[in-house]
């Protein structure tokens, strides 16, 4: 029951009922869909970069509270990072939400995104938890077929 | 809750008349005894699987331990009584669902097998460019695809029963799809999705009149509904050993004899031969005809055993016990303002699907969970059928007979828990 509450933190359950940056991005450079056949959860990852460096990122889509928050926080999370920061980013958010990060000593160190500590307890979820962040990385790889080009 | 088609009367032990005796049925069920998360653990994802009693658990048991050999291979003790109790089994099946003869049980994986043995060795060297093939909106994946694939490679065309809002088929859209190119309908019994009964009867009676066979999905129905095959005249049956309490990997396609002996064999192998030589085989007897390598043994034992261990407690008794469970819970789940049932058809059975406002169902699966009650959360294999009703996912809780009120109530209190977390 605790683990509950570990899960579906405060700030977790505030940005899946408002998710921020939740529209289409028509200056967008890169864009990549995601998709979770487990649950049908869909998001699609709208990304502007100018000079190696994130300058707006917005998702569109539905999922459940965990995808939705965990999308709207790394939208928040990655504005203004270079794309090694962004990457380095998702790798460390990863190692906290499979449980990995706990073997290791050093704190996280990731901000507002540890409210996703208690997804490690649930090992169905993780994939709930980094849907958006795959796709990001697909989005920045993704620069052979940018959605729009001006 | 109606059940479409009324059974003979069975025999009814009489310490179990009326009321089924839920406390000692439960203490056969080993899984139902344990705790999750601190709670006792609230099983409702019947439709998905269901749990097995000891009486199967031994029984397979017994059958590795004793009498474990290869069937209809050797003269020696143990291949006579592993080929006797696999046969016996297939008696045992042949009984409960009402067939003529033994030969027309095929064991099969499962459901799933027992369609894409009909789709392939059935449909596929009869269907020609042009044909259509029938099936309903609500289908699981697995009374699709086989569909899909065996058109893909005959050119033959899927066509679909509407529904309506509710969850019900268009009685008279199916009877203006049914046409001369129509070569074979294939529907399902109750609905793993929204928990509709289809009208079988009728279904089938408006297919024959046009000389089309019917196939049943009974994946669902064979724990919940009588089934006799003879009575309700379809041509082929199919269904699961794991849903009906018993081992996974085993299922069973019930054909019609006439029908089963014109169709080719679906594998090749052995045990489903006569004679084989480089210039010729000869292809076995009905049903070792379909039935290619060493089978499931002990799975059907196991299954033979579900269904002794059922038609113990009686299957009307079984009926009615889920009737008014199911009544209860549809009852008290519509106090909750906030829930919304997915599927209201007028003959329902076992399978509660539900939206609570617009929290994802994961979530609810995940926070009923942490309350030790399993539920199930998604689009059940049945897309098109959630598409249909405009729902990506639903949660779904789904009843058998070892299911208590006193369970109702924890479901109940688990979703209001939900909305105290996610409302
Ligand atoms: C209606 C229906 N048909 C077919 C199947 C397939 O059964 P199996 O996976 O055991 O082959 C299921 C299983 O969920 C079902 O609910």
């Amino acid at each position: 029951m605790s683990a509950i509450n570990d899960l579906y933190q405060e700030l977790i359950r505030d940005h899946s009922r408002r998710p921020r940056n939740h529209r289409p991005l028509p200056e967008a450079d890169h864009s990549a869909e995601g998709h979770n056949p487990l649950c049908g959860d869909h998001v699609t990852i709208h990304l502007k970069l100018a000079d190696g460096i994130v300058r707006e990122a917005t998702f569109e889509g539905t999922g459940c509270a965990i995808s939705t928050a965990s999308a709207s926080l790394m939208t928040e999370a990655i504005k203004g990072q270079t794309l090694e920061q962004a990457k380095a980013l998702f790798r460390k958010f990863h190692n906290l939400v499979t449980g990995e990060a706990r073997e290791t000593s050093d704190s996280p160190n990731l901000g507002k995104l540890e409210v996703f500590s208690g997804v490690c307890q649930y090992p169905m979820r993780v994939k709930c938890a980094t849907l958006a962040w795959h796709t990001m990385e697909v989005a920045l790889e993704n620069e052979a077929q940018p959605v729009t080009t001006e | 809750m109606n059940t479409m088609i009324s059974l003979p009367k069975l025999k009814i032990p009489p310490q179990l008349e009326g009321e089924l005796d839920i406390a000692r049925i439960r203490a056969d069920f080993p899984i139902l005894q344990q705790r999750v998360h601190g709670r006792p653990l609230v099983y409702l994802d019947n439709a998905a699987t269901t749990q097995k009693p000891r009486q199967v658990i031994e029984a397979v048991a017994r059958y590795y331990n004793e009498d474990n050999a290869n069937v209809h291979r050797g003269v020696h003790t143990l291949s006579m009584r592993a080929t006797e109790s696999y046969e016996n089994a297939r008696r045992t099946v042949q009984r409960f669902i009402g067939a003529e003869h033994p030969e027309e049980i095929i064991f099969t994986r499962g459901a799933t097998e027992a369609i894409n043995l009909v789709a392939q060795a059935y449909a596929r060297p009869r269907l020609r460019s042009g044909d259509e093939i029938l099936i309903s909106a609500m289908e699981h994946h697995s009374n699709i695809v086989p569909w899909q694939m065996v058109c893909e490679q005959t050119g033959a065309r899927l066509r679909v029963i509407p529904i309506n809002d509710a969850g019900e088929l268009l009685m008279d859209e199916y009877a203006s799809l049914i046409t001369p190119r129509t070569r074979l309908v294939a529907v399902v019994h109750l609905s793993n999705a929204l928990g509709t009964i289809n009208p079988l009867k009728r279904i089938i009676e408006l297919a024959h009149a046009r000389n089309v066979p019917v196939l049943v999905d009974a994946a669902q129905s064979a724990a919940h509904l009588p089934i006799e095959v003879n009575e309700l005249d379809c041509d082929f049956l199919a269904f699961s050993g794991h849903k009906l309490y018993g081992p996974t990997g085993i299922g069973v396609l019930y054909g019609r004899k006439e029908i089963l002996a014109e169709m080719p064999p679906y594998q090749g192998g052995g045990d489903m031969i006569l004679s084989v030589r480089f210039e010729r085989t000869i292809y076995n007897e009905l049903p070792y005809k379909f039935e290619a390598g060493t089978p499931n043994i002990a799975g059907a034992v196991g299954l033979a055993a579900a269904i002794d261990y059922i038609e113990r407690i009686g299957r009307e008794n079984i009926a009615a016990y889920e009737n008014r469970l199911l009544d209860e819970a549809i009852r008290k789940l519509s106090d909750i303002r906030e829930l919304k049932f997915i599927g209201t058809a007028a003959e329902r059975a076992a399978v509660l699907s539900f939206i609570l406002e617009d929290i994802h169902p994961h979530d609810i699966g995940t926070i009923l969970d942490g309350e030790g009650i399993a539920i199930r959360t998604g689009h059940h294999c049945a897309q098109p059928v959630m598409e249909r009703l405009s729902v990506p996912a639903t949660a779904r809780a789904s009843l058998a007979f070892y299911n208590t009120t006193e369970e109702i109530d924890v479901l109940v209190q688990g979703i209001r828990r939900v909305l105290k977390v996610l409302g």
